[in-house]
């Protein structure tokens, strides 16, 4: 149990650290382990990032084909 | 409205992942609509509006596909790769070495990317691409949290999932489009 962790099963870790479910022992093994390294250190800049830009993908995916469904629910609606 | 729009293009795929087809989510997003409208006064404010009427509409959906006979493993809709790994073992040292398990080549370091060229629509191109190419839940678990800012509660609520499925599926999703974008991001530069 007091054996470091590999890069290998650090970047498995990484969703529990950033969803804040790693803990105790296993956060501090987590945490030593990025201190220590430049390879999970970026591996862990290039995933943040990468959510930023996903944060950044909104509005205009979403199209507004789709409004003409619920224009019809609210008829159905107002007659029943 | 605007909850409407934001919500609509959600919602139908959502409800897509339980029936047969497009037309048939169509109507189940439609009943949940009403079933929101009947039931928005007893609505108590427990959850967050977006999550009450996901609840509403998984569960209208999944009713409807069991009508049509849909049975759904969980693996057809969560994708069969949820144990694969998150970075191609060949980046690693291999087993035998005295450093097993270490990178063999650092990943680039991104922090140098210039903001319009990280989040440029060439970017953001690609990761849409790689989100509408995993599998549904996969797909949905990320958009809701990453690209619409869900809390890891409301998605597990909507989607009625465990908080350990959801994570495994956010897991895997950020895992293949850091990947994709890695490709795109070192072919660029070379």
């Amino acid at each position: 149990m007091g054996r470091d962790l590999t890069c290998k099963e650090l970047v498995e870790l990484i969703t529990g650290y950033l969803e804040g479910t790693l803990r105790g022992r296993r956060l501090r093994r987590f945490e030593s382990h990025l201190a220590a390294c430049d390879g999970c250190t970026r591996y862990l800049a290039q995933m943040e990032m990468t959510m930023r830009a996903t944060g950044t993908l909104t509005e205009e995916q979403v199209t507004d084909e789709q409004r003409s469904v619920l224009l019809a629910a609210f008829r159905d609606w107002k007659a029943s | 409205m605007d909850l409407v729009g934001q919500l609509q293009p959600a919602m139908l795929r959502v409800a897509r992942m339980y029936v047969s087809t497009t037309a048939v989510a169509e109507e189940v997003v439609q009943d949940a609509w009403l079933g929101v409208l009947r039931g928005l006064h007893s609505f108590e404010g427990r959850s967050s509006l977006r999550t009450w009427i996901f609840r509403i509409l998984t569960n209208i959906a999944k009713t409807r596909g069991q009508r049509e006979g849909r049975s759904l493993p969980f693996a057809s809709l969560a994708g069969d790769d949820l144990d694969a790994p998150a970075v191609d073992p060949s980046r690693f040292d291999s087993p035998e070495g005295s450093s097993r398990g270490r990178w063999s080549t650092l990943p680039d370091d991104w922090t140098g990317i210039p903001e319009e060229r990280l989040l440029g629509h060439e970017t953001l191109e690609v990761i849409g691409e790689a989100i509408a190419g995993l599998p549904p839940m996969q797909a949905e678990v990320i958009r809701l949290r990453d690209a619409f800012g869900w809390t890891s509660e409301e998605v597990r609520n909507a989607l009625d999932l465990t908080e350990t499925n959801q994570r495994v599926l956010l897991h895997r999703a950020r895992a293949k489009v850091r990947a994709a974008l890695e490709r795109y991001l070192s072919s660029e530069a070379t």
